[in-house]
C-alpha cells in the first residue's frame, strides 16, 4: 500500500519534515484510509463526469478596475524576515 | 441573566427601541465569558474594542439612525474568519501570530447588520476534525458535560452558544463542523446550500465543500442571522446570486404539503436506540401536524466518508501550501528555502493537518490522480444524483446528525478513522451542496442532547426552516446544568 | 562534423503578458514596475480566505488573440492548479489551464525567404504569472508586483525547421499581440517570453529525437543564436555517442551557450486538479462574434492591402507593417501627400535610420506623418531637389521644424527660374574657359564637370532637369 519510502516522497512533495515515528504512523494511516477506499474503487462510474461545484451556480467575472488594493505596510505587516518593502527568505540552492 | 437568556431578536428591538443600552448586553456577553470560559475554552481571542463598538452603536440609536438587524448583538465567530487587525489563527501554530489586513466577507457582513464580535472561536485546526481536540489552543469543554467534547471543528462556537456566552456564533461546515457540534451541544446549527454564503476571508480548508453557517438558540434566530450573511459575493466566484428570501417572515409551519424522505441506510440495524429514537419522535411530531413520511434510498451513502476524505484533503494539501513562512505566520529559519519550508510545515502543523496533507498529495500525485482523486469525484457525483432523485419525490429529509451524543475527551482521539466515521450522516450532504440543519431533538438517556437533521434541496432554507419550526414548538428545550 | 545530415525540430511556448488595468485574478494594478509591492493586494499575496475572481477584460484579449492566430475559441475551459513550492508563487500554486484550454488548434503563416510557411498553433491558455526574487547570496528578496499578472501562453507544434523560422514565428506573433493592443510584446523587459523547445533528428527519420527547453532568451536575435548554438550541441552530443538529457537550459547571452539548470534535478509532480475556487470559463457565441467584429485589420492583411492599395511591394509592405504604428503613420503620411511610393522610400530608409541611431520609436519620432507628407509634397513640386531634401530631413529630425520652415529660413528652395539658372551657368562657363573649348571641340564627358560646378555654385539649389537644360543650350556655343 503505502510504504515509508513512499510516505517520504510525499512529505518532500508537499515540504512536510516529518519524524521517523511519524512516517511510521503515517504510513499506517494512509495505507488504513486508501483500504477503505477500495470499495469506492469498485463504483461503475462509466460515463459519470467528475463534479467539481456541487451546486448550480453562474459563471462571473469582475471588471477590470483597481480595487481593494493593499499598503505595503499592510501587506508586509506580518512578514517573518523582510528588508525594506521586500520579504526576505534563504535562497533557493542551485539558483 | 438578563439578556442572554432572551432571543436576539427581542433583544435588538428592545436595544433599538432605547429601552437597553447594547453596552449592557455586550458587557453582560464579556462577563459571562469571563466566569465561564476559563473551563470552556470556547474562545480563543476577545475584541478588546469591544464596549466601545457598542457605544458607538448606542450612540448612533440616540442620534436617530437606522439600525442592522443584529445592532448591538454579541455574536462570537470561529477564528478559521479573517478578522481586520485582530488575530486569525485557524487555531494553528502556523499562524499564531497572524493579523489579517482585512475581514471576511461575512463579517463585513454581520458588522454592517450592527453585530459586536466579541470574540474568536475555538476550533479544530484548520477544521480538520470533528472534536475540537486537534486545536493548538486545547480541547472546548462541552457546557453539558465539561468531561466531554462540544464537536467538531466549530467546538467552540456551539459551546459559546450553549453556554449563553453569545447569542450566536458563525462556524464553518466542511463535512459536518457545524451540525454535528450543534447536536452535541443541543442547539441549531445551519449549513447552508453550498454558494449562499460567501467564502471570502474565511481560511480554506476544502472549497468546494466550505460553508459558513450560525449557530443560535432557536430557529428565528438562526435564520436572522443567516439572512444577514447570506447573498451574493462579487469576490468568491463560487458565491451564487440567487436571491435572499426573508426567510424569519416566511416561516410556516404548516406541513400538511409537506412530503418528508427518511432514507434507509441512515436507520440501519447498528443505529444507536437512543439516536434513533429522538429522530423517530421528531418524525412523528411533523406526521402529527400533516406531513407525509416515504421511505427513500440514499445507495451510496456507505461511500460519503472515503469520498469526502480523498476529495477534501486533495483539495485541502492545495489550499494549505500557502502556509510556508514566507509572508506571514511563523517561520523555523534556515539557510535554504526547501528547508525552511519543511521545517516550518514541519512544526507549525499539527498531526491530523499532516496527515490530511499526505492524503490530499498522494490522492492528486502522479499515477494516482485517475484510481482516486477523479474516482472520487465522480462518485460525488453520483451521490448528488441520488439526492436529485430523492427530493423529485420528497421535499426534505429526516435523520440522525450524530451517531452518538457527545463522547468523552480523549475517547476516540486515538482511533483517526473511527472518528472519521463520526460524520457518516453529514458528509454526503456537503458533497451534494444541499442545505443541512441541526435542531435540538431531546436528551438522551444520559441526559445529553441530541440533534435531529433537516436536509432540502438546493436553495431550500425555507423549507428547513419550517420544518425547524415546526420542531421546535412541539419538543420541550433544554438547557444546560448551571447555563 | 555532420550537422547538414541532421534536421532540427523547433517548437516555441511564447508567454503573453496582457495590458489589461488589474490583474487576472486580483484586483490590484498590473501596472509595470512600482515601489516594491506596490501594487499587491490580499489575493495575489495568496493570504489566509483570499478567492482568485477573473478579470473580465482577460477573457476579451484572450479570445481576440485566440481568433487572431486563428484557432478555435472553446466555449467552456476550465482553469487547473499547477502546484509547486517556490517564494515568488504566493499560493503554493499558480492558477493555469490544463487540460481544457481556452483556444486550440490554430496557425500562424510566416514569411522565409520570401517563402510562406504554415506553423501550427496547439493551444492558448489563460493562466497567472508569478512574482519576482532577485538573489543576493546567502538570501533572497520577494516583490508580489508580478504576481497574478495575466499571461496567455500560445504554444506551436513543433513546426520550425530553423533558428530563422523560429525567429520569424515569434516576430509574428508578437506583431499580431502589438496590433490587437493586448500586450507590448517586450522581450527584454519581459512582457513576452519565449521559451524554445529544441530537438534534433537525422534526416528522414520520422520520430523525434529528445528535446530540451530553453528559457532565459530576451531578444529576437538570441532565439536565432540560443536555438543554433542549442542545435550544434545536441548533434555532438549525439555524435560523440551520448544521449540527450530531457531537461531545461539557461541561455547565456554572454557567452552565447546555453547551460543546464542544475536545481531542477528533481521532476515536478505538478499535480493537477480543477481550481475548485474558479467555475469553468463559459464564453458564448455572441462574445466571440463581438471579438471578431472588433479585431482590427491584422499585419499580414495589411500588408497585403498595401500592395494592392498602394501598389507597395511586397517587401517594403511587410516592413510598414510589423509594427501597427509604423503602417499606421505610413498611411497618414500618404493620405496627405498622395505619393504612397516616396512616403514608403522615406520611412524605410532615411526615417527608420534615423529613429535607430537617437534609440526612438515611431511614436515619439520628431518628424510627425504630416511633416514629412510636406516634405514629400515639397519635393514633388520640386521646390526642393530629392538631394536638398535629405538635408532638410535631417534638418526636420534635429529640429522639429517642418520643411517648409526650413527651407525658407535657411534658402534652401530650389532655383527653377531659368534666368536664374543663366546666370549661375554663364558664371562658371566664364570662369573655365579651357573646358569650355574642350568640351565644344568634343569632349562629352566634362558635362559632368559642368553639373558640378553649376551646382556648387547654386549650393546644390538648382533643379537638375533645369540645369541639364540651360547647360546644354549655353555650352553649344
Amino acid at each position: 500500500m503505502i510504504d515509508e519510502k513512499t510516505v517520504e516522497k510525499i512529505a518532500n512533495l508537499s515540504r512536510l519534515s516529518l519524524t521517523d515515528q511519524e512516517i511510521k504512523d503515517y504510513s499506517e494511516h494512509l495505507s488504513n484510509i486508501l483500504k477503505h477506499f477500495e470499495e469506492v474503487a469498485k463504483v461503475n462510474t462509466d460515463g459519470v463526469e467528475p463534479i467539481v461545484t456541487p451546486t448550480p451556480i453562474e459563471f462571473h467575472s469582475r471588471e477590470d478596475e483597481i480595487k481593494d488594493q493593499l499598503l505595503p505596510d499592510e501587506s508586509l505587516r506580518n512578514a517573518p524576515e523582510r528588508s525594506g518593502y521586500l520579504f526576505k527568505v534563504p535562497p533557493v540552492i542551485g539558483s | 441573566m438578563k439578556f442572554l437568556n432572551k432571543s436576539l431578536l427581542e433583544v435588538r428591538n428592545d436595544i433599538v427601541s432605547k429601552k437597553i443600552k447594547a453596552v449592557d448586553v455586550v458587557q453582560e456577553s464579556l462577563s459571562r465569558i469571563n466566569t465561564l470560559d476559563k473551563e470552556l475554552n470556547s474562545f480563543v481571542a476577545l475584541n478588546d474594542k469591544a464596549l466601545e463598538q457598542a457605544e458607538a452603536v448606542d450612540k448612533k440609536i440616540q442620534a436617530g439612525e437606522n439600525q442592522g438587524p443584529l445592532a448591538g448583538i454579541p455574536i462570537a465567530v470561529k477564528d478559521m474568519f479573517c478578522t481586520k487587525d485582530l488575530r486569525t489563527t485557524a487555531c494553528s501554530n502556523i499562524l499564531k501570530n497572524f493579523v489579517p489586513p482585512y475581514s471576511a466577507t461575512v463579517v463585513k457582513r454581520l458588522e454592517a447588520a450592527g453585530a459586536i464580535i466579541v470574540g474568536k472561536t475555538n476550533c479544530d485546526e484548520f477544521a480538520m476534525g470533528s472534536s475540537n481536540e486537534n486545536s493548538a489552543f486545547g480541547v472546548v469543554k462541552n457546557p453539558w458535560d465539561r468531561a466531554r467534547v462540544a464537536g467538531g471543528s466549530s467546538g467552540g462556537s456551539a459551546s459559546a452558544v450553549a453556554a449563553r456566552l453569545a447569542f450566536g456564533s458563525m462556524g464553518t461546515d466542511t463535512g459536518g463542523s457545524i451540525r454535528q457540534p450543534a447536536s452535541l451541544c443541543g442547539i441549531y446549527g445551519i449549513k447552508p446550500t453550498y454558494g449562499r454564503v460567501s467564502r471570502y476571508g474565511i481560511i480554506a480548508y476544502a472549497s468546494s465543500l466550505d460553508q459558513a453557517g450560525p449557530f443560535a438558540g432557536s430557529t428565528k434566530e438562526a435564520s436572522e442571522i443567516l439572512k444577514v450573511i447570506a447573498g451574493y459575493d462579487e469576490k468568491d466566484s463560487t458565491s451564487s446570486a440567487e436571491a435572499v428570501p426573508d426567510w424569519t417572515q416566511n416561516i410556516s409551519t404548516d406541513m400538511s404539503k409537506m412530503t418528508i424522505g427518511i432514507p434507509k441506510e441512515y436507520f440501519g440495524d447498528d443505529l444507536n436506540p437512543e439516536i434513533k429514537k429522538i429522530a423517530m419522535n421528531a418524525i412523528e411530531i411533523l406526521k402529527s401536524k400533516g406531513a407525509k413520511t416515504k421511505e427513500i434510498s440514499l445507495p451510496h451513502t456507505k461511500f460519503a466518508i472515503p469520498v469526502y476524505y480523498l476529495v477534501a484533503t486533495s483539495e485541502a494539501s492545495s489550499n494549505l501550501a500557502r502556509y510556508d513562512g514566507v509572508r506571514y505566520g511563523v517561520r523555523i529559519p534556515s539557510s535554504d528555502i526547501n528547508d525552511m519550508y519543511a521545517k516550518t510545515r514541519g512544526q507549525g502543523f499539527g498531526t491530523e493537518v499532516k496527515k490530511r496533507i499526505m492524503l490530499g498529495t498522494f490522492a492528486l500525485s502522479s499515477g494516482y490522480y485517475d484510481a482516486y482523486y477523479k474516482k472520487a469525484s465522480q462518485v460525488r457525483h453520483i451521490i448528488l444524483k441520488d439526492f436529485a432523485k430523492v427530493f423529485s419525490e420528497v421535499d426534505a429529509i429526516v435523520c440522525p446528525v450524530t451517531t452518538s451524543t457527545a463522547f468523552k475527551i480523549g475517547e476516540k482521539i486515538k482511533d483517526t478513522i473511527s472518528m472519521y466515521y463520526n460524520d457518516i450522516f453529514t458528509t454526503s450532504v456537503n458533497l451534494a451542496g444541499l442545505p443541512g440543519m441541526s435542531v435540538p431533538g431531546g436528551l438522551a438517556s444520559n441526559g445529553l442532547p441530541v440533534g435531529v437533521q433537516i436536509i432540502a434541496p438546493h436553495f431550500k432554507e425555507q423549507t428547513i426552516f419550517n420544518i425547524s419550526q415546526t420542531l421546535e414548538d412541539n419538543i420541550e428545550k433544554k438547557v444546560p446544568h448551571g447555563i | 562534423m555532420a550537422y547538414s545530415d541532421y534536421e532540427s525540430v523547433i517548437g516555441l511556448e511564447i508567454h503573453a503578458q496582457f495590458l489589461t488595468d488589474t490583474k487576472i485574478f486580483s484586483s490590484s494594478s498590473a501596472k509595470f514596475g512600482g515601489g516594491d509591492n506596490e501594487h499587491v493586494d490580499a489575493v495575489c499575496m495568496g493570504m489566509p480566505g483570499t478567492l482568485p475572481v477573473l478579470n473580465k477584460k482577460a477573457i476579451e484579449f484572450a479570445i481576440k488573440t485566440g481568433l487572431a492566430l486563428n484557432c478555435e475559441v472553446k466555449k467552456k475551459s476550465v482553469f487547473s492548479r499547477k502546484n509547486y513550492f517556490y517564494p515568488d508563487l504566493p499560493k503554493g500554486y499558480q492558477i493555469s489551464q490544463y487540460d481544457q484550454p481556452v483556444c486550440e488548434k490554430g496557425f500562424l503563416d510566416v514569411t522565409i525567404n520570401g517563402q510562406k510557411k504554415r506553423i501550427g498553433i496547439t493551444r492558448a491558455h489563460l493562466e497567472e504569472d508569478a512574482g519576482k526574487s532577485t538573489h543576493h547570496g546567502d538570501y533572497s528578496l520577494v516583490n508580489y508586483n508580478r504576481s497574478s499578472v495575466p499571461l496567455l501562453e500560445i504554444v506551436s507544434e513543433p513546426d520550425m525547421r530553423s533558428p530563422q523560422e523560429a525567429a520569424e514565428y515569434a516576430r509574428a506573433v508578437r506583431s499580431i499581440l502589438r496590433y490587437l493592443g493586448v500586450c507590448d510584446g517586450n522581450l527584454e523587459e519581459g512582457s513576452m517570453r519565449c521559451d524554445c523547445n529544441v530537438s534534433v533528428r537525422k534526416k528522414g527519420e520520422k520520430k523525434f529525437g529528445t528535446r530540451t527547453e530553453l528559457k532565459n532568451i530576451n531578444s529576437f536575435r538570441f532565439i536565432e543564436k540560443a536555438i543554433q548554438y542549442e542545435i550544434e550541441r545536441q548533434i555532438d552530443v549525439i555524435e560523440s555517442g551520448q544521449e540527450i538529457v530531457q531537461e531545461t537550459r539557461l541561455y547565456d547571452s554572454t557567452k552565447n551557450k546555453t547551460f543546464s539548470m542544475r536545481s531542477k534535478e528533481e521532476a515536478h509532480d505538478y499535480r493537477y486538479f480543477p481550481d475548485p475556487d474558479l467555475l469553468p470559463l463559459i464564453i458564448s457565441d455572441k462574445e466571440i462574434d463581438l471579438a471578431k467584429s472588433s479585431l482590427p485589420e491584422l499585419p499580414q492583411q495589411r500588408a497585403q492591402r498595401f500592395q494592392t492599395q498602394y501598389g507597395l511591394p511586397e517587401y517594403d509592405s511587410e516592413i510598414l507593417t510589423v509594427e501597427k504604428e509604423m503602417a499606421d503613420y505610413f498611411e497618414s503620411v500618404v493620405k496627405e501627400c498622395g505619393n504612397a511610393k516616396s512616403a514608403s522610400n522615406w520611412i524605410m530608409t532615411e526615417l527608420l535610420r534615423e529613429l535607430n541611431n537617437s534609440k526612438k520609436e515611431i511614436a515619439d519620432s520628431p518628424v510627425s506623418a504630416k511633416m514629412l507628407a510636406e516634405l514629400v509634397q515639397l519635393i514633388d513640386k520640386n521646390t526642393v531637389s530629392g538631394k536638398m531634401a535629405k538635408a532638410v530631413f535631417m534638418e526636420m529630425f534635429k529640429s522639429g521644424k517642418t520643411a517648409s520652415e526650413i527651407v525658407k529660413s535657411q534658402g534652401m528652395s530650389q532655383i527653377t527660374d531659368e534666368n536664374e539658372i543663366g546666370k549661375i551657368v554663364d558664371q562658371v562657363i566664364q570662369a573655365n574657359p579651357t573646358q569650355t573649348t574642350e568640351y565644344r571641340s568634343g569632349k562629352d564627358k566634362l558635362f559632368g564637370f559642368f553639373v558640378g560646378q553649376a551646382m556648387k555654385a547654386s549650393k546644390g539649389q538648382a533643379n537638375p532637369e533645369l540645369l541639364n537644360k540651360v547647360l546644354k543650350e549655353k555650352l553649344k556655343g
